[in-house]
């Protein structure tokens, strides 16, 4: 281990599937002994960035080092130190629980007692204890989730991956999942979690990268991410579509920050102080003359707040490719 | 990591495989039973009109044990797939185990199950009139012959398997086996077919087998000096597919 302290670390990391870019420059840092949350909406490449720290995806380019060791040179020393919640279950169904504990266990040369004992152990922690020779295949999805958890922490990995643990769980499922990562990381663990949910991520995660289109687009503290992306907007719709552009000069926004919709004829912007600027927008159209058919002060929710994150980056990669 | 490991991960796969069988009694019994009915319905409804020397169960039995080892490559192929399928294979990859235990567990289950077909099959067979006529050392040399062929396809299946990857591509490659093994001796002798037939049958790896083992089990069709032949075919099977199914299965995650 560094002593830098990074139990995770990826830097510029590539991956194609033919033509189609999963990967495209992601950067990644998770200190050791925290939670660090990968969020993003559907094929953002959350799970062939878990894979390629897995050990179970190559990628094209780029750094990816898992507990101090590299993932392509060293992945043998990588394996023995990872656990691995996939977004699929990875279980033999048509063995019970506990054939399959031993068997992994086993596997990760715990002994026949070692892992008969261990089985015995993570079937009760996790509530399994009584299914006895039933075979995984006719468990219920929360009930196989959890197996699927107790699997890969047999050997109490020092670095966790989750691909949306809770995806299809009910809601006490999501609880205990939820608690079972925090007394993992109590014990040291770092977990590196991917996930759709907002409320997941702030519950769980010291920090998130926001993930979008194989690249990270935000990066911070879950509070951090609420008051940069999700502050309140105000959206000014111009009569005129001519006097767009001379309506974004003239609006007391920064301009990084304003969004211009040419369609809807709307310039958007993020604000501090709600009156202060509803005032000082009304006041900037007035003196140049340009009538506004609509200005609105709105308060995004925080999955608007996560849409805007990954949307800011589609646009400005819309930018660069004009 | 140690020889013991890798032993130990053998065993371990060996074991998943065998705790299938425990799960599924029925289809392991289907496993069985279904060559033992291809044998009864040649031997009694096919059987009669055949141009081969001598008397057609003995001619055909050691045809159809060579045919099943070859056929073995199908549910080789599934199993593979299946499994890939499951995403369980994903977690062994994922774990510090010995590269390729996984194929040898399934290799293992398969030998194994191909071991009891063959015993099957032989008592069957014997109950229809067939006869070893070669002494006990000759027998066990043909059962050995027939189970190193057995272990080529099977190799051969995990590859084509892995290539493969999802089931329904599965049926497509094995509907290249058919021709492969009805293209044998094992139910006509190639001096009954057309001159080019009969030629391409004589160079399947599979004829070989059925010759060197219809010689040591002293039974019509067989000729002396093709146990070389049928030592040396499933080898330079094995040399192929072997690394490659080792190879493809290391380099799944490209
Ligand atoms: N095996 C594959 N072959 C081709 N393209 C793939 C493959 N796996 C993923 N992709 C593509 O790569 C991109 C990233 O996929 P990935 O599964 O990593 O996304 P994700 O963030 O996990 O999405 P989800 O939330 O749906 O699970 C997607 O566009 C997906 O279509
Ligand atoms: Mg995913």
């Amino acid at each position: 281990m560094t002593e830098g302290g990074e139990a995770i670390l990826m830097e510029d990391v590539h991956k194609r599937y033919g033509e189609k870019r999963a990967l495209a420059g992601l950067d990644l840092a998770v200190r050791r002994g925290t939670v660090h949350g990968l969020l993003g909406p559907n094929g953002a490449g959350k799970t062939t960035a878990v894979r390629v720290l897995a050990t179970l995806l190559r990628y094209d380019g780029g750094l990816v080092r898992v507990a101090g060791h590299d993932v392509r040179e060293e992945a043998a020393r990588v394996r023995r130190r990872i656990g691995l919640l996939g977004q699929h279950a990875a279980l033999d169904e048509a063995l019970s629980g506990r054939q399959n504990l031993e068997m992994f266990g086993r596997l990760f040369h715990l002994g026949a007692r070692g892992a008969r004992a261990r089985a015995d152990e993570l079937l009760e922690r996790f509530g399994l204890a009584g299914t006895g020779r039933t075979p995984a295949a006719r468990y219920s999805g929360g009930m196989r989730r959890r197996l699927d958890l107790a699997a890969s922490l047999l050997t109490e990995p020092e670095v966790l991956f989750l691909d949306e643990p809770t995806t299809g769980l009910d809601p006490r499922g999501r609880g205990e999942v939820w608690e079972s990562v925090r007394s993992l990381v109590d014990g040291g663990t770092t977990v590196l979690l991917t996930t759709q949910y907002l409320e997941e991520a702030d519950r769980l995660a010291d920090r998130i990268s926001v993930v979008d289109g194989g690249r990270v687009v935000a990066e911070g503290t879950p509070g951090e991410l609420k008051t940069r992306a999700g502050r309140d907007r105000i959206d000014v719709v111009v009569r005129d579509a001519d006097r767009l552009d001379e309506a974004v000069r003239v609006l007391p926004f920064a301009p990084g920050e304003t969004a211009v919709d040419r369609d809807r004829r709307l310039v958007s912007a993020p604000v501090r102080d709600r009156m202060a600027a509803l005032a000082e927008t009304v006041r900037a159209l007035e003196a140049a003359g340009i009538e506004a058919e609509d200005v609105a002060l709105r308060r995004p929710t925080l999955d608007e707040a996560f849409l805007r994150l990954t949307g800011a980056d589609a646009r400005r990669g819309e930018e660069a490719a004009a | 990591m140690s020889a013991a490991y890798a032993v130990s991960d053998c065993w371990t796969m060996t074991r998943r495989e065998l705790a299938h069988w425990a799960r599924q009694p029925v289809q392991v019994a289907v496993g069985l039973v279904f060559p033992v009915m291809m044998l009864v319905m040649f031997g009694y409804l096919v059987g009669g009109g055949r141009t081969v020397p001598g008397d057609y169960v003995d001619f055909l039995v050691p045809g159809m044990l060579t045919l099943t080892m070859v056929f073995g490559l199908e549910g080789t192929m599934t199993a593979v797939t299946r499994d890939l399928d499951k995403g369980v294979v994903d977690r062994f990859r994922s774990m510090p185990m010995t590269d390729g235990a996984v194929l040898v567990g399934r290799a293992a289950a398969d030998m194994l199950q191909s071991a009891a077909g063959l015993l099957v099959m032989t008592g069957v067979g014997y109950a229809m009139g067939w006869r070893a006529h070669g002494g006990p050392a000759a027998f066990a040399g043909a059962l050995g012959l027939l189970l190193l062929l057995r272990f080529a396809m099977l190799w051969a299946g995990i590859f084509l398997a892995l290539v493969a990857g999802r089931p329904e591509l599965v049926q497509s490659v094995q509907i290249l086996v058919w021709p492969f093994g009805f293209l044998s001796n094992a139910f006509a002798s190639p001096d009954s077919m057309p001159g080019w037939l009969g030629a391409a049958v004589e160079w399947n790896p599979m004829s070989a087998t059925a010759t060197a083992v219809r010689e040591l089990f002293g039974n019509p069709g067989g000729e002396p000096g093709w146990v070389t032949a049928a030592v040396l075919w499933p080898l330079a099977l094995l040399a192929l597919f072997f690394p490659l199914a080792v190879r493809r299965f290391r380099r799944l995650g490209a």
